[in-house]
C-alpha cells in the first residue's frame, strides 16, 4: 500500500530535525519525522563505559551500528581504507531518536555574534573559505532564546563579561561547580580571567515536567536515567507527536529525495524497518541528517537537472566540513579532589573566544566532562609506559588527583576538507557511502597550542604539581560536532542554501542542522544547530501559509 | 580425560535434544576440542593470562588474571571482535614460537621480571617477526594492550573486571546506584583478597 502522502518530510530526527518537525506540525503541516535509529533508554546501556557514546570500542551505543554502516577514510597516502562506527576514523554522530542530543554532554553555547561575521572582522583568510553568515547574531537571539525556554537551560551569565548579549536571563538557575570547579575558579580569577558556570542543556531544577539533575558520573557518552538532560527526543518531538500531525517513523533508511525533470522534489525513497525499498511523497523535504549524512543524501540524489546531486551544481556541497580542533592540557595535583559529582565539565572561561592580539577565532577553555576508568587508562604524559605497575600505579595515584581542561578551538573551514560519495563502496542497502578527507588550517594549529598553553598555565596555578598538554594535528575526522557542508550564503556561487536553509537550486528543499554552519564557532555546536531549526521551520511554516509550496 | 580427535557430531549425538541445541550454539567456535572457551583454547588461555597478568599485574589489588581480562577477550573474540579471531590465534602462536626459540620455555613459565623484559622488546619493535603472518608483533602487543584495559576497566557485563575490582581499586563506589552514590568515598577501604565481599 502507498504511503499517504504528507505535506513535510524531516530526515533525521536529532536537534535540528526534532525542532522543525515540531515546528511544522504545531503550525499544521502533516509531517513524517523518518529516523534511521531507533528509541533508547538509559536502562537499555546503563553504566556501560565501552559502549558508550564517549569511548566506543565494542560499539556505539547511540548508533549507527557497525552491521549496516561503513564508510570509506582517507589513510594519508592517497588510498582509502573501510571503517565503521566505532573507529574513530568514521567520525561518528549518534543515529537514534534525539540523536546526538540523548547521550551528549549538553552544553548549551550560543556563539559569539563576532561568530557570524567572521571575514568581516579578520579578513580573508588565505586557504580559508571563511565567509561572513548571511544572518547575524541579532536575528538568530530570539531563536537562542526559544530553544533554551522550550528545552530548557540551567546558566548564569553574571561573571562572564564576554556573553554574547541576551534579552532574557536562562529559565533555571546555574549549577553549582563540583571540587574541581571551585579550585579552577580560584586560579582563574588570580589570573584575572573571568570563569562562570558553564550553561547546560540540563535541569538544575524541575522544569517542563522532567526532573532536576542528579548529577551522575556517567552522563556524556549516555543517555539520562532521570530525563533531567534535555535532548529533542523527550522535549520537542513528544509535542510534535502529541499534536497528530507529526508521524515518527524509526529504523527507516531514506536513500534519495526524488527530484523531478521540472527540478522539484516530489519526496524520498527509503529502506524501511524490514529493508524494503519505499516511496513517500510530500510537498517539501528537510534534511537534518547531520553535516556528514546530510551532504552524502543530497550528493546521492541525482536527476536531469542536478547530475552532481541536489542543489549541488556549483559544487559546494559536502565542502567545507568542519569539526573543533580540540585542544587542552592536563594537571595531576597532589591531593584527592574527585568527588564524584557529574557530569564534571561545569567552569569556563570565555578570555580566549576572539580577545587573543593577532589571533584568528580561538574558542572557549572548559574543565573536562568526569574521565571514566578505561578512558583514563589512555591519558598520560607522552612517553609514559601504557601498562604494567607503572601503569597501575598511576591509575590508583591519579584517578582522583587530576583535572583536565579543554577547549574546542574554531577551525578555518577549508574547501577540500570535504564529504564526498564513494564511487565504489555502498552501505547494507547499496547506498553510495560518506568518504571524508582533507586536512585542517594550520590557523586551527596554531591557536591550539596557544590554547593549550593556556590551559597549562591555569592548571599550574591551581596548583597542578604535573602538567602536559594536548594540542591538534592537521588530521581529523569531524564526528559529533561536524558542520559546514551545506553552508548558507547569499551568494548562490558559493554556498548551498539561503539564509533560510532553503536549497538555491531547489525550492522545496530545505537544510536543518549543523551543515548550514558557515563555521562553526568555538564551542559547542548543539544550541546553535536547535536555534537554526527554530529559524528554519518557523521560515518554512511562514512561507507555507502564503504558498503551500506550490 | 575426553578423548581429542571424538568429533563433533558424536559429541552431539551423546547428549538429549534439548541441551544439545544450547551446546552447539555454546561451542561454535570449537571445531576440534572440547573447551570451557567460546573461541580460544585451553592453552592460549594459559598463554594470555600470563601476558594480561603482565599488563595489569597483581599488587595490593588483583591484575589482569584474576579480574578475568581472558574472559573478556574470548567473549569479544566470539561476538564483537570476531574479526580479531585470526590475529590472535596467529600471532598467539607466533609469540610462543617466538619465545621458546630465545628461552628455550614456555612464556607463562619464565621468571615475571623475565616475561616482562620480553614484552617489553616486543613493543618497542626489536623482536623476531619471522613466525609472525599479516601483523607486527609490536602491534599484536598493543592490542593486547588495549583490550586487557578495557576487560580491566569495562563493566563486567563484558566478562572482565571481576566484581568491579578495578572501580573498588580506584575508589569508585559502585555499582553506580541512581542518584544514590554520593554518600561515601571507599577508597579508605583496603583491599582484602579473603573476605567474602571478594570472591573467597
Amino acid at each position: 500500500m502507498a504511503n499517504k502522502h504528507v505535506n513535510a518530510v524531516v530526515i533525521g530526527a536529532g536537534a535540528g530535525g526534532g525542532v522543525v518537525a515540531k515546528e511544522l506540525a504545531t503550525a499544521g503541516l502533516s509531517v513524517l519525522l523518518i529516523e534511521r535509529g531507533r528509541w533508547h533508554t538509559f536502562d537499555e546501556h546503563g553504566d556501560d563505559e565501552l559502549t558508550s557514546q564517549r569511548t566506543f570500542p565494542l560499539k556505539c551505543g547511540y548508533g549507527p551500528d557497525n552491521e549496516h554502516n561503513w564508510r570509506m577514510a582517507s589513510d594519508g597516502k592517497g588510498g582509502w581504507i573501510k571503517v565503521f562506527p566505532n573507529d574513530w576514523a568514521y567520525g561518528n554522530n549518534a543515529a537514534c531518536v534525539g540523536s546526538g542530543t540523548v547521550s551528549y554532554g549538553a552544553m548549551a553555547w550560543r556563539f559569539q555574534p563576532a561568530d557570524f561575521h567572521l571575514k568581516t572582522k579578520y579578513g580573508a583568510v588565505p586557504g580559508s573559505t571563511l565567509d561572513d553568515w548571511p544572518l547575524t547574531y541579532d536575528e538568530l537571539e530570539p531563536f537562542y532564546e526559544k530553544a533554551e525556554y522550550e528545552l530548557g537551560v540551567s546558566g548564569d551569565p553574571t561573571n562572564d563579561p564576554f556573553v554574547p548579549p541576551r534579552k532574557n536571563p536562562y529559565p533555571m538557575p546555574a549549577f553549582s561547580f563540583n571540587s574541581e570547579g571551585i579550585i579552577l575558579e580560584k586560579a582563574a580569577k588570580r589570573l584575572g580571567l573571568h570563569p562562570f558556570p558553564i550553561p547546560m542543556l540540563r535541569n538544575s531544577v524541575p522544569y517542563n515536567g522532567r526532573p532536576a539533575c542528579i548529577r551522575m558520573r556517567t552522563c556524556v557518552g549516555f543517555a539520562c536515567p532521570v530525563n533531567a538532560k534535555a535532548g529533542t527526543q523527550n522535549t520537542v518531538i513528544p509535542v510534535a507527536l502529541k499534536t497528530g500531525n507529526c508521524e515518527l517513523r524509526i529504523n527507516c533508511m531514506v536513500s534519495e529525495i526524488i527530484v523531478d525533470d521540472k527540478g522539484k522534489a516530489r519526496g524520498i525513497k527509503y529502506f524501511d524497518a524490514d529493508n524494503k525499498l519505499q516511496e513517500q511523497t510530500s510537498d517539501l523535504v528537510v534534511v537534518s541528517a547531520s553535516a556528514s549524512e546530510t551532504a552524502r543524501l543530497l550528493l546521492n540524489s541525482k536527476s536531469s537537472l542536478f547530475p552532481k546531486g541536489a542543489g549541488n551544481n556549483n559544487g559546494w556541497v559536502g565542502r567545507n566540513i568542519q569539526d573543533h580542533a580540540y585542544t587542552g592540557a592536563y594537571g595531576l595535583f597532589a591531593d584527592k579532589l574527585y568527588d564524584d559529582v557529574g557530569p564534571g565539565a561545569c567552569i569556563a572561561v570565555n578570555d580566549f573566544n576572539h580577545r587573543m592580539p593577532d589571533i584568528i577565532g580561538g574558542g572557549v577553555l572548559c574543565n573536562e566532562f568526569i574521565r571514566m576508568p578505561y578512558q583514563f587508562s589512555s591519558i598520560r604524559p607522552s612517553g609514559s609506559r601504557m601498562w604494567g605497575k607503572d601503569h597501575k600505579d598511576f591509575q590508583k595515584l591519579n584517578f582522583k588527583r587530576h583535572i583536565a581542561v579543554h577547549g574546542p578551538v574554531q577551525e578555518m573551514p577549508v574547501f577540500d576538507k570535504m564529504v564526498e560519495v564513494d564511487p565504489v563502496v555502498k552501505d547494507f542497502w547499496g547506498i553510495p557511502v560518506v568518504r571524508i578527507s582533507g586536512f585542517r588550517h594550520d590557523n586551527d594549529i596554531k591557536v591550539g597550542r596557544l590554547l593549550a598553553d593556556k590551559a597549562e598555565e591555569w592548571l599550574k596555578e591551581a596548583g597542578a604539581v604535573q602538567t602536559w598538554k594536548s594540542v591538534p594535528g592537521k588530521g581529523s575526522t569531524p564526528s559529533q560536532h561536524q558542520s559546514g557542508t551545506c553552508r548558507m550564503g547569499n551568494d548562490p556561487k558559493t554556498s548551498v542554501t539561503n539564509r533560510y536553509g532553503q536549497l538555491h537550486e531547489i525550492d522545496n528543499i530545505f537544510v536543518a542542522d549543523g551543515s548550514l554552519h558557515v563555521n562553526n564557532g568555538g564551542y559547542n555546536p548543539a544550541l546553535t544547530i536547535l536555534a537554526l531549526g527554530y529559524w528554519v521551520g518557523g521560515h518554512i511554516a511562514e512561507m507555507w501559509k502564503g504558498t503551500h509550496m506550490k | 580425560m575426553i578423548n581429542q580427535s571424538f568429533s563433533r557430531r558424536e559429541f552431539v549425538r551423546l547428549l538429549t535434544g534439548g541441551t544439545a541445541a544450547v551446546l552447539i550454539s555454546f561451542n561454535t567456535a570449537c571445531k576440534n576440542k572440547i573447551s570451557r572457551w567460546r573461541y580460544l583454547q585451553e592453552e592460549e588461555i594459559g598463554l594470555l593470562d600470563a601476558i594480561v597478568e603482565q599488563i595489569i599485574p597483581t599488587d595490593d589489588f588483583p591484575g589482569g588474571k584474576w579480574a578475568n581480562v581472558s574472559n573478556y577477550i574470548d567473549k569479544q573474540l566470539d561476538t564483537y571482535y570476531i574479526n580479531h579471531q585470526v590475529e590472535y590465534r596467529d600471532g598467539l602462536a607466533a609469540f610462543e614460537k617466538t619465545v621458546i626459540q630465545l628461552k628455550s620455555k614456555k612464556f607463562e613459565e619464565l621468571p615475571f621480571p623475565e616475561q616482562t623484559a620480553i614484552l617489553e622488546k616486543m613493543e618497542g619493535g626489536d623482536f623476531p617477526g619471522e613466525y609472525w603472518k599479516a601483523h607486527s608483533p609490536a602491534g599484536f602487543f598493543d592490542m593486547i594492550r588495549q583490550h586487557s584495559m578495557q576487560g580491566f576497566y569495562g563493566s563486567p557485563v563484558h566478562g572482565g573486571n571481576r566484581e568491579y575490582i578495578s572501580y573498588h581499586m580506584l575508589g569508585l563506589d559502585y555499582p553506580n546506584v541512581i542518584g544514590q552514590n554520593r554518600y561515601n568515598d571507599l577508597s579508605w577501604r583496603k583491599y582484602n583478597p579473603n573476605s567474602i565481599e571478594n570472591g573467597k
